[in-house]
Protein backbone atom coordinates (compact mmCIF):
# COMPACT_ATOMS: atom_id res chain seq x y z
CA UNK A 1 0.00 0.00 0.00
CA UNK A 2 2.70 2.40 1.03
CA UNK A 3 4.82 1.33 -1.89
CA UNK A 4 2.06 1.97 -4.38
CA UNK A 5 1.53 5.35 -2.91
CA UNK A 6 5.18 6.13 -3.30
CA UNK A 7 5.17 5.08 -6.90
CA UNK A 8 2.14 7.11 -7.78
CA UNK A 9 3.53 10.22 -6.27
CA UNK A 10 6.94 9.71 -7.81
CA UNK A 11 5.40 10.30 -11.18
CA UNK A 12 4.04 13.63 -10.09
CA UNK A 13 7.38 14.64 -8.76
CA UNK A 14 9.49 13.83 -11.77
CA UNK A 15 10.13 17.48 -12.42
CA UNK A 16 12.11 17.94 -9.27
CA UNK A 17 13.43 14.48 -8.63
CA UNK A 18 16.96 15.70 -8.93
CA UNK A 19 16.46 18.47 -6.48
CA UNK A 20 14.85 16.61 -3.68
CA UNK A 21 17.34 17.47 -1.05
CA UNK A 22 17.25 20.52 1.05
CA UNK A 23 20.11 22.46 2.43
CA UNK A 24 18.88 24.27 5.49
CA UNK A 25 21.47 26.43 7.18
CA UNK A 26 24.21 23.96 6.44
CA UNK A 27 22.12 20.95 7.38
CA UNK A 28 21.77 18.41 4.64
CA UNK A 29 18.48 16.58 4.51
CA UNK A 30 18.31 13.94 1.85
CA UNK A 31 15.60 11.61 0.73
CA UNK A 32 12.46 12.44 -1.18
CA UNK A 33 10.41 10.50 1.34
CA UNK A 34 10.50 13.48 3.64
CA UNK A 35 8.04 15.44 1.54
CA UNK A 36 6.11 12.30 0.83
CA UNK A 37 5.51 11.56 4.45
CA UNK A 38 4.53 15.12 5.23
CA UNK A 39 1.92 15.24 2.51
CA UNK A 40 0.30 11.97 3.44
CA UNK A 41 -0.74 12.42 7.01
CA UNK A 42 -4.40 12.94 6.19
CA UNK A 43 -5.42 9.37 6.81
CA UNK A 44 -5.50 9.72 10.53
CA UNK A 45 -2.19 8.10 11.32
CA UNK A 46 0.78 10.16 12.26
CA UNK A 47 3.19 9.77 9.40
CA UNK A 48 5.26 12.73 10.35
CA UNK A 49 8.52 10.89 10.59
CA UNK A 50 11.14 11.20 13.17
CA UNK A 51 13.82 11.84 10.63
CA UNK A 52 16.95 9.87 11.36
CA UNK A 53 20.13 11.79 11.99
CA UNK A 54 23.49 10.13 11.30
CA UNK A 55 24.74 11.22 14.68
CA UNK A 56 28.00 12.66 15.92
CA UNK A 57 31.59 11.57 16.40
CA UNK A 58 32.83 8.24 15.17
CA UNK A 59 29.33 6.78 15.23
CA UNK A 60 28.21 9.48 12.83
CA UNK A 61 31.06 8.64 10.45
CA UNK A 62 30.25 4.94 10.63
CA UNK A 63 26.60 5.65 9.89
CA UNK A 64 27.65 7.90 7.01
CA UNK A 65 29.74 5.08 5.54
CA UNK A 66 26.92 2.59 6.14
CA UNK A 67 24.43 4.82 4.31
CA UNK A 68 26.77 5.10 1.32
CA UNK A 69 27.37 1.35 1.27
CA UNK A 70 23.62 0.74 1.42
CA UNK A 71 23.24 2.95 -1.64
CA UNK A 72 25.97 1.13 -3.56
CA UNK A 73 24.73 -2.33 -2.59
CA UNK A 74 21.16 -1.44 -3.55
CA UNK A 75 22.33 -0.14 -6.91
CA UNK A 76 24.26 -3.30 -7.82
CA UNK A 77 21.36 -5.44 -6.64
CA UNK A 78 19.27 -3.73 -9.31
CA UNK A 79 22.08 -4.08 -11.82
CA UNK A 80 22.16 -7.85 -11.38
CA UNK A 81 18.38 -7.96 -11.81
CA UNK A 82 18.60 -5.93 -15.00
CA UNK A 83 18.64 -6.72 -18.69
CA UNK A 84 22.06 -5.24 -19.39
CA UNK A 85 23.76 -7.50 -16.88
CA UNK A 86 21.82 -10.54 -18.09
CA UNK A 87 23.14 -10.10 -21.60
CA UNK A 88 26.56 -8.61 -20.87
CA UNK A 89 29.84 -10.22 -21.97
CA UNK A 90 31.18 -12.73 -19.45
CA UNK A 91 33.96 -10.50 -18.14
CA UNK A 92 31.60 -7.59 -17.50
CA UNK A 93 29.11 -9.88 -15.77
CA UNK A 94 31.81 -11.22 -13.54
CA UNK A 95 33.15 -7.78 -12.67
CA UNK A 96 29.72 -6.41 -11.76
CA UNK A 97 28.91 -9.51 -9.74
CA UNK A 98 32.18 -9.14 -7.84
CA UNK A 99 31.48 -5.47 -7.16
CA UNK A 100 27.97 -6.35 -6.04
CA UNK A 101 29.38 -8.93 -3.62
CA UNK A 102 31.93 -6.48 -2.24
CA UNK A 103 29.37 -3.74 -1.66
CA UNK A 104 26.93 -6.11 0.04
CA UNK A 105 29.77 -7.31 2.25
CA UNK A 106 30.69 -3.71 3.12
CA UNK A 107 27.07 -2.97 3.92
CA UNK A 108 26.63 -6.03 6.10
CA UNK A 109 29.94 -5.41 7.81
CA UNK A 110 28.91 -1.88 8.83
CA UNK A 111 25.51 -3.13 9.93
CA UNK A 112 27.15 -5.70 12.18
CA UNK A 113 29.82 -3.35 13.50
CA UNK A 114 27.46 -0.46 14.27
CA UNK A 115 24.80 -2.70 15.76
CA UNK A 116 27.43 -4.06 18.13
CA UNK A 117 28.27 -0.64 19.55
CA UNK A 118 25.09 1.39 19.06
CA UNK A 119 22.07 -0.83 18.31
CA UNK A 120 19.62 2.03 18.82
CA UNK A 121 21.47 4.62 16.76
CA UNK A 122 22.19 2.77 13.54
CA UNK A 123 20.89 4.12 10.24
CA UNK A 124 17.73 2.25 9.36
CA UNK A 125 17.46 0.22 6.20
CA UNK A 126 17.16 2.92 3.56
CA UNK A 127 14.79 2.81 0.64
CA UNK A 128 16.07 3.77 -2.79
CA UNK A 129 14.58 4.70 -6.13
CA UNK A 130 16.70 4.08 -9.19
CA UNK A 131 14.02 4.89 -11.74
CA UNK A 132 16.35 7.38 -13.43
CA UNK A 133 18.76 4.56 -14.29
CA UNK A 134 18.11 2.41 -17.35
CA UNK A 135 19.20 -1.02 -16.19
CA UNK A 136 18.99 -2.35 -19.73
CA UNK A 137 21.59 0.14 -20.91
CA UNK A 138 25.32 -0.46 -20.58
CA UNK A 139 26.04 3.27 -20.68
CA UNK A 140 23.49 4.03 -17.99
CA UNK A 141 24.59 1.21 -15.68
CA UNK A 142 28.35 1.72 -16.03
CA UNK A 143 28.00 5.51 -16.05
CA UNK A 144 26.10 5.41 -12.75
CA UNK A 145 28.53 2.87 -11.33
CA UNK A 146 31.43 5.14 -12.19
CA UNK A 147 29.88 8.08 -10.35
CA UNK A 148 29.04 5.97 -7.29
CA UNK A 149 32.53 4.48 -7.04
CA UNK A 150 34.33 7.78 -7.56
CA UNK A 151 32.03 9.28 -4.94
CA UNK A 152 32.88 6.47 -2.54
CA UNK A 153 36.58 7.13 -2.99
CA UNK A 154 36.39 10.83 -2.26
CA UNK A 155 33.95 10.26 0.60
CA UNK A 156 36.26 7.86 2.43
CA UNK A 157 39.29 10.00 1.63
CA UNK A 158 37.55 12.98 3.20
CA UNK A 159 36.23 11.03 6.18
CA UNK A 160 39.62 9.78 7.33
CA UNK A 161 40.58 12.94 9.16
CA UNK A 162 37.12 13.19 10.75
CA UNK A 163 37.62 9.95 12.64
CA UNK A 164 38.62 10.53 16.22
CA UNK A 165 41.59 8.23 16.79
CA UNK A 166 41.77 9.04 20.48
CA UNK A 167 41.04 5.44 21.38
CA UNK A 168 41.80 2.01 19.99
CA UNK A 169 38.40 1.72 18.35
CA UNK A 170 38.94 5.01 16.52
CA UNK A 171 42.27 3.80 15.19
CA UNK A 172 40.56 0.60 14.01
CA UNK A 173 37.90 2.65 12.22
CA UNK A 174 40.57 4.65 10.40
CA UNK A 175 42.28 1.44 9.33
CA UNK A 176 38.96 0.07 8.15
CA UNK A 177 38.26 3.16 6.10
CA UNK A 178 41.66 2.60 4.49
CA UNK A 179 40.91 -1.05 3.81
CA UNK A 180 37.66 -0.18 2.07
CA UNK A 181 38.60 2.96 0.18
CA UNK A 182 41.27 1.24 -1.89
CA UNK A 183 38.74 -1.38 -2.94
CA UNK A 184 36.34 1.39 -3.99
CA UNK A 185 39.23 2.88 -5.97
CA UNK A 186 39.89 -0.48 -7.63
CA UNK A 187 36.21 -0.62 -8.57
CA UNK A 188 36.31 2.90 -9.98
CA UNK A 189 39.40 2.07 -12.00
CA UNK A 190 37.91 -1.10 -13.46
CA UNK A 191 34.54 0.46 -14.33
CA UNK A 192 36.28 3.42 -15.93
CA UNK A 193 38.44 1.10 -17.99
CA UNK A 194 35.39 -0.81 -19.15
CA UNK A 195 33.96 2.45 -20.43
CA UNK A 196 37.16 3.57 -22.15
CA UNK A 197 39.65 0.70 -22.35
CA UNK A 198 43.37 1.32 -22.01
CA UNK A 199 42.93 5.07 -21.96
CA UNK A 200 44.05 7.27 -19.10
CA UNK A 201 40.53 7.15 -17.65
CA UNK A 202 41.19 4.49 -14.98
CA UNK A 203 42.86 7.34 -13.11
CA UNK A 204 41.81 10.14 -15.40
CA UNK A 205 42.40 13.85 -15.37
CA UNK A 206 38.62 14.22 -15.22
CA UNK A 207 38.58 12.90 -11.66
CA UNK A 208 42.06 13.49 -10.21
CA UNK A 209 43.29 16.80 -8.84
CA UNK A 210 46.58 18.52 -8.16
CA UNK A 211 47.72 19.51 -4.68
CA UNK A 212 49.40 22.83 -4.06
CA UNK A 213 50.12 23.45 -7.70
CA UNK A 214 51.17 19.98 -8.81
CA UNK A 215 49.79 18.22 -11.83
CA UNK A 216 46.82 15.91 -11.38
CA UNK A 217 47.85 12.79 -9.53
CA UNK A 218 45.67 12.73 -6.41
CA UNK A 219 42.16 11.55 -5.70
CA UNK A 220 39.74 14.05 -4.26
CA UNK A 221 38.83 14.12 -0.58
CA UNK A 222 35.32 15.45 -0.01
CA UNK A 223 33.48 16.57 3.12
CA UNK A 224 30.32 14.65 4.04
CA UNK A 225 28.21 17.74 3.35
CA UNK A 226 29.43 17.81 -0.25
CA UNK A 227 29.01 14.07 -0.74
CA UNK A 228 25.53 13.99 0.78
CA UNK A 229 24.40 16.96 -1.28
CA UNK A 230 25.55 15.15 -4.42
CA UNK A 231 23.94 11.91 -3.35
CA UNK A 232 20.73 13.77 -2.56
CA UNK A 233 20.80 15.38 -5.98
CA UNK A 234 20.74 11.99 -7.69
CA UNK A 235 17.26 11.42 -6.32
CA UNK A 236 18.22 7.83 -5.46
CA UNK A 237 17.58 8.10 -1.73
CA UNK A 238 13.93 7.83 -0.70
CA UNK A 239 14.22 7.46 3.07
CA UNK A 240 15.03 10.84 4.55
CA UNK A 241 17.89 11.35 6.94
CA UNK A 242 19.92 14.27 8.15
CA UNK A 243 23.58 14.86 8.89
CA UNK A 244 23.41 17.62 11.45
CA UNK A 245 26.06 16.48 13.86
CA UNK A 246 28.91 14.94 11.87
CA UNK A 247 32.37 16.08 12.87
CA UNK A 248 33.86 18.74 10.64
CA UNK A 249 37.50 18.33 11.56
CA UNK B 1 71.01 -2.87 0.22
CA UNK B 2 69.23 -4.92 2.80
CA UNK B 3 66.17 -3.50 4.38
CA UNK B 4 67.76 -3.07 7.79
CA UNK B 5 70.05 -0.51 6.23
CA UNK B 6 67.11 1.21 4.61
CA UNK B 7 65.34 1.26 7.93
CA UNK B 8 68.38 2.88 9.49
CA UNK B 9 68.44 5.41 6.74
CA UNK B 10 64.78 6.21 7.23
CA UNK B 11 64.68 6.37 10.97
CA UNK B 12 67.71 8.52 11.41
CA UNK B 13 66.47 10.34 14.45
CA UNK B 14 69.75 12.26 14.47
CA UNK B 15 68.26 14.40 11.78
CA UNK B 16 66.27 16.27 14.34
CA UNK B 17 68.59 16.06 17.28
CA UNK B 18 71.52 17.20 15.18
CA UNK B 19 69.55 20.17 14.06
CA UNK B 20 69.58 21.12 17.70
CA UNK B 21 66.00 22.13 18.08
CA UNK B 22 62.70 21.78 16.40
CA UNK B 23 62.75 25.45 15.81
CA UNK B 24 65.81 25.00 13.63
CA UNK B 25 64.13 22.39 11.56
CA UNK B 26 61.14 24.61 11.22
CA UNK B 27 63.36 27.38 9.92
CA UNK B 28 64.77 24.98 7.38
CA UNK B 29 61.32 24.20 6.18
CA UNK B 30 60.56 27.86 5.97
CA UNK B 31 63.63 28.57 3.92
CA UNK B 32 62.60 25.85 1.58
CA UNK B 33 59.20 27.41 1.23
CA UNK B 34 60.70 30.49 -0.30
CA UNK B 35 62.91 28.63 -2.73
CA UNK B 36 60.59 25.87 -3.92
CA UNK B 37 57.22 26.90 -5.14
CA UNK B 38 55.62 23.59 -4.29
CA UNK B 39 56.63 23.68 -0.69
CA UNK B 40 54.13 26.31 0.20
CA UNK B 41 51.18 24.18 1.13
CA UNK B 42 51.92 20.86 2.81
CA UNK B 43 51.68 21.13 6.57
CA UNK B 44 51.47 24.90 6.33
CA UNK B 45 55.14 24.88 7.16
CA UNK B 46 56.07 27.64 4.85
CA UNK B 47 53.71 30.14 6.39
CA UNK B 48 55.51 33.15 7.70
CA UNK B 49 53.18 34.88 10.10
CA UNK B 50 54.28 34.74 13.71
CA UNK B 51 50.97 33.25 14.66
CA UNK B 52 51.26 30.37 12.22
CA UNK B 53 54.84 29.86 13.21
CA UNK B 54 53.85 29.50 16.81
CA UNK B 55 51.05 27.15 15.88
CA UNK B 56 53.39 25.03 13.83
CA UNK B 57 55.98 24.92 16.56
CA UNK B 58 53.32 23.89 19.00
CA UNK B 59 52.20 21.18 16.64
CA UNK B 60 55.72 19.90 16.29
CA UNK B 61 56.18 19.98 20.01
CA UNK B 62 52.99 18.08 20.63
CA UNK B 63 53.22 15.38 18.03
CA UNK B 64 56.86 15.32 17.11
CA UNK B 65 57.57 15.50 13.43
CA UNK B 66 60.31 12.92 13.45
CA UNK B 67 57.88 10.06 12.98
CA UNK B 68 55.95 11.86 10.30
CA UNK B 69 59.18 12.65 8.49
CA UNK B 70 60.11 8.97 8.63
CA UNK B 71 56.76 8.06 7.18
CA UNK B 72 57.01 10.60 4.39
CA UNK B 73 60.52 9.47 3.54
CA UNK B 74 59.28 5.91 3.49
CA UNK B 75 56.56 6.96 1.04
CA UNK B 76 59.10 8.92 -0.97
CA UNK B 77 61.31 5.83 -1.23
CA UNK B 78 58.43 3.88 -2.74
CA UNK B 79 57.58 6.69 -5.11
CA UNK B 80 61.23 7.01 -6.19
CA UNK B 81 61.19 3.30 -6.92
CA UNK B 82 58.01 3.48 -8.96
CA UNK B 83 59.11 6.60 -10.82
CA UNK B 84 62.42 5.05 -11.77
CA UNK B 85 60.73 1.84 -12.82
CA UNK B 86 58.18 3.38 -15.17
CA UNK B 87 60.64 5.85 -16.64
CA UNK B 88 63.00 3.02 -17.53
CA UNK B 89 60.11 0.97 -18.83
CA UNK B 90 58.88 3.74 -21.09
CA UNK B 91 62.45 4.36 -22.28
CA UNK B 92 63.05 0.72 -23.17
CA UNK B 93 62.49 0.55 -26.92
CA UNK B 94 59.96 -2.02 -27.99
CA UNK B 95 59.06 -3.07 -24.45
CA UNK B 96 55.58 -1.63 -23.98
CA UNK B 97 53.17 -2.34 -26.85
CA UNK B 98 51.68 0.80 -28.32
CA UNK B 99 48.20 -0.16 -27.09
CA UNK B 100 49.49 -0.05 -23.51
CA UNK B 101 51.60 3.10 -23.79
CA UNK B 102 48.86 5.45 -22.61
CA UNK B 103 48.29 3.50 -19.42
CA UNK B 104 51.96 3.45 -18.46
CA UNK B 105 52.55 7.05 -19.47
CA UNK B 106 49.64 7.97 -17.18
CA UNK B 107 50.97 5.96 -14.25
CA UNK B 108 54.48 7.27 -14.80
CA UNK B 109 53.23 10.85 -14.79
CA UNK B 110 51.45 10.29 -11.48
CA UNK B 111 54.54 8.80 -9.86
CA UNK B 112 56.60 11.78 -11.06
CA UNK B 113 54.13 14.09 -9.37
CA UNK B 114 54.01 12.05 -6.17
CA UNK B 115 57.81 12.27 -5.91
CA UNK B 116 57.74 15.98 -6.62
CA UNK B 117 55.05 16.54 -3.99
CA UNK B 118 56.69 14.50 -1.25
CA UNK B 119 60.11 16.02 -1.91
CA UNK B 120 58.67 19.49 -1.68
CA UNK B 121 56.84 18.57 1.51
CA UNK B 122 59.97 17.19 3.11
CA UNK B 123 62.32 19.90 1.90
CA UNK B 124 65.84 19.21 3.03
CA UNK B 125 64.60 16.33 5.14
CA UNK B 126 63.93 14.39 1.94
CA UNK B 127 66.19 11.40 1.54
CA UNK B 128 68.19 11.13 -1.67
CA UNK B 129 67.01 8.75 -4.34
CA UNK B 130 68.47 5.28 -3.79
CA UNK B 131 70.08 3.39 -6.65
CA UNK B 132 67.66 0.81 -7.98
CA UNK B 133 68.41 -2.45 -9.70
CA UNK B 134 65.23 -3.88 -11.14
CA UNK B 135 66.83 -7.18 -12.00
CA UNK B 136 66.40 -7.85 -8.29
CA UNK B 137 70.08 -8.71 -7.96
CA UNK B 138 70.31 -7.18 -4.47
CA UNK B 139 67.73 -9.77 -3.46
CA UNK B 140 69.44 -12.60 -5.31
CA UNK B 141 67.10 -12.52 -8.31
CA UNK B 142 67.84 -12.22 -12.00
CA UNK B 143 64.80 -10.62 -13.63
CA UNK B 144 64.57 -8.87 -16.99
CA UNK B 145 61.68 -6.41 -16.62
CA UNK B 146 62.89 -4.03 -19.33
CA UNK B 147 63.49 -6.78 -21.87
CA UNK B 148 60.49 -8.95 -21.17
CA UNK B 149 57.05 -7.37 -21.11
CA UNK B 150 55.29 -10.00 -18.96
CA UNK B 151 57.98 -9.46 -16.32
CA UNK B 152 57.54 -5.71 -16.61
CA UNK B 153 53.79 -6.08 -16.04
CA UNK B 154 54.31 -8.47 -13.14
CA UNK B 155 56.66 -6.16 -11.27
CA UNK B 156 54.40 -3.18 -11.99
CA UNK B 157 51.53 -5.05 -10.37
CA UNK B 158 53.75 -5.95 -7.44
CA UNK B 159 54.86 -2.36 -6.90
CA UNK B 160 51.33 -0.96 -7.13
CA UNK B 161 49.77 -3.53 -4.84
CA UNK B 162 52.65 -2.99 -2.42
CA UNK B 163 52.16 0.76 -2.62
CA UNK B 164 48.50 0.47 -1.70
CA UNK B 165 49.27 -1.69 1.30
CA UNK B 166 52.21 0.46 2.33
CA UNK B 167 50.24 3.72 2.46
CA UNK B 168 47.42 1.96 4.24
CA UNK B 169 49.85 0.72 6.86
CA UNK B 170 50.93 4.27 7.66
CA UNK B 171 47.49 5.88 8.01
CA UNK B 172 47.53 5.39 11.76
CA UNK B 173 50.98 6.92 12.08
CA UNK B 174 49.81 10.02 10.23
CA UNK B 175 46.55 10.34 12.15
CA UNK B 176 48.09 13.06 14.33
CA UNK B 177 48.11 15.42 11.35
CA UNK B 178 44.88 15.85 9.41
CA UNK B 179 46.53 17.38 6.36
CA UNK B 180 49.21 14.74 6.09
CA UNK B 181 46.71 11.95 6.61
CA UNK B 182 44.49 13.28 3.87
CA UNK B 183 47.34 13.75 1.40
CA UNK B 184 48.43 10.19 2.05
CA UNK B 185 44.91 8.90 1.48
CA UNK B 186 44.68 10.89 -1.75
CA UNK B 187 47.81 9.15 -3.03
CA UNK B 188 46.78 5.77 -1.62
CA UNK B 189 43.60 5.50 -3.69
CA UNK B 190 45.43 6.52 -6.87
CA UNK B 191 47.88 3.68 -6.29
CA UNK B 192 44.84 1.42 -5.99
CA UNK B 193 43.51 2.67 -9.33
CA UNK B 194 46.90 1.90 -10.88
CA UNK B 195 47.04 -1.52 -9.25
CA UNK B 196 43.62 -2.54 -10.54
CA UNK B 197 44.49 -1.44 -14.07
CA UNK B 198 47.81 -3.27 -14.19
CA UNK B 199 46.29 -6.41 -12.67
CA UNK B 200 43.66 -6.48 -15.39
CA UNK B 201 46.32 -6.11 -18.08
CA UNK B 202 47.71 -9.38 -16.69
CA UNK B 203 44.26 -10.95 -16.88
CA UNK B 204 43.93 -10.80 -13.12
CA UNK B 205 40.95 -9.42 -11.30
CA UNK B 206 41.36 -5.77 -10.32
CA UNK B 207 41.04 -6.82 -6.67
CA UNK B 208 43.05 -9.26 -4.57
CA UNK B 209 41.51 -12.65 -3.83
CA UNK B 210 42.78 -14.31 -0.65
CA UNK B 211 46.60 -13.95 -0.72
CA UNK B 212 46.96 -15.17 -4.28
CA UNK B 213 50.35 -14.33 -5.74
CA UNK B 214 50.83 -14.67 -9.49
CA UNK B 215 54.22 -12.96 -9.39
CA UNK B 216 57.54 -14.81 -8.99
CA UNK B 217 57.48 -16.77 -5.73
CA UNK B 218 59.96 -14.37 -4.15
CA UNK B 219 57.17 -11.79 -3.99
CA UNK B 220 54.64 -13.78 -1.99
CA UNK B 221 55.23 -11.25 0.79
CA UNK B 222 53.39 -8.64 -1.26
CA UNK B 223 50.15 -10.49 -0.49
CA UNK B 224 51.14 -11.94 2.87
CA UNK B 225 52.43 -10.30 6.00
CA UNK B 226 51.25 -10.00 9.57
CA UNK B 227 47.80 -9.06 8.30
CA UNK B 228 47.68 -10.97 5.01
CA UNK B 229 45.33 -10.13 2.17
CA UNK B 230 43.50 -13.33 3.09
CA UNK B 231 42.51 -11.80 6.45
CA UNK B 232 38.84 -12.42 7.26
CA UNK B 233 38.51 -10.61 10.57
CA UNK B 234 37.48 -6.98 10.30
CA UNK B 235 37.01 -4.62 13.22
CA UNK B 236 37.33 -7.57 15.57
CA UNK B 237 34.51 -9.45 13.85
CA UNK B 238 35.33 -12.83 12.33
CA UNK B 239 33.50 -12.73 9.02
CA UNK B 240 34.74 -16.06 7.65
CA UNK B 241 31.98 -18.17 6.22
CA UNK B 242 29.36 -15.45 6.62
CA UNK B 243 28.91 -14.50 2.99
CA UNK B 244 28.18 -17.74 1.24
CA UNK B 245 25.50 -16.12 -0.91
CA UNK B 246 27.78 -13.23 -1.84
CA UNK B 247 30.92 -14.81 -3.23
CA UNK B 248 32.00 -16.45 0.02
CA UNK B 249 35.38 -15.94 1.62
CA UNK B 250 36.97 -15.11 -1.72
CA UNK B 251 34.73 -12.07 -2.13
CA UNK B 252 35.20 -11.22 1.53
CA UNK B 253 38.96 -10.99 1.11
CA UNK B 254 38.55 -9.01 -2.09
CA UNK B 255 36.30 -6.52 -0.34
CA UNK B 256 38.99 -5.42 2.11
CA UNK B 257 42.56 -4.52 1.22
CA UNK B 258 45.04 -5.04 4.04
CA UNK B 259 48.01 -3.03 5.32
CA UNK B 260 51.69 -3.92 5.27
CA UNK B 261 54.03 -2.74 7.99
CA UNK B 262 56.99 -0.54 7.13
CA UNK B 263 59.37 -3.46 7.72
CA UNK B 264 57.37 -5.72 5.45
CA UNK B 265 57.39 -3.15 2.67
CA UNK B 266 61.09 -2.49 3.01
CA UNK B 267 61.81 -6.21 2.82
CA UNK B 268 59.99 -6.23 -0.53
CA UNK B 269 61.56 -3.02 -1.80
CA UNK B 270 65.01 -4.01 -0.59
CA UNK B 271 65.19 -6.61 -3.34
CA UNK B 272 65.58 -3.74 -5.81
CA UNK B 273 67.70 -1.28 -3.84
CA UNK B 274 71.46 -1.41 -4.29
Amino acid sequence: MKKELLKEQDGQRDFNKRRQFLKLSGVVVIGSGLMMACSNDDDGTDLDPEVFDLGSGNLGILNYAYALEQLEAAFYTKVLDGAYWAGAPANEKRILEDVYNHEVIHREFFKTAITAVAPNDIVPQLEFNFSSVDFSSRASVLGTSKVLEDTGVKAYNGAGKLINVGDAAGMAYLTLAGKIVSVEARHASVIRDLLNPKSQDFAGDDILIGLSGTGKAFDKAAEPSEVLAEVGATGFVVTPFTAKNLPTS
Amino acid sequence: MNFIKILDMLSNKDLLSKAGSRRDSFDQFKKLGTSVALASIPFGLAATSAKTKAANSAMFGTFGTADNIDVLNFALTLEYLERSYYRQGLDALGLIPSADQTVFATISKHEDIHVEFLKAALGDKAIAEPTFDFTGKPGGLNLDPFGDYPTFLALAQGFEDTGVRAYKGQAGALANDNDLLQYALQIHSVEARHAAQVRRMRNEKGWITQSENTLPAAFAGIYGGATPESNKTQGGVDLAGKFGAFGGDNALTEAFDEPLTMDEVLAIGGVFIV
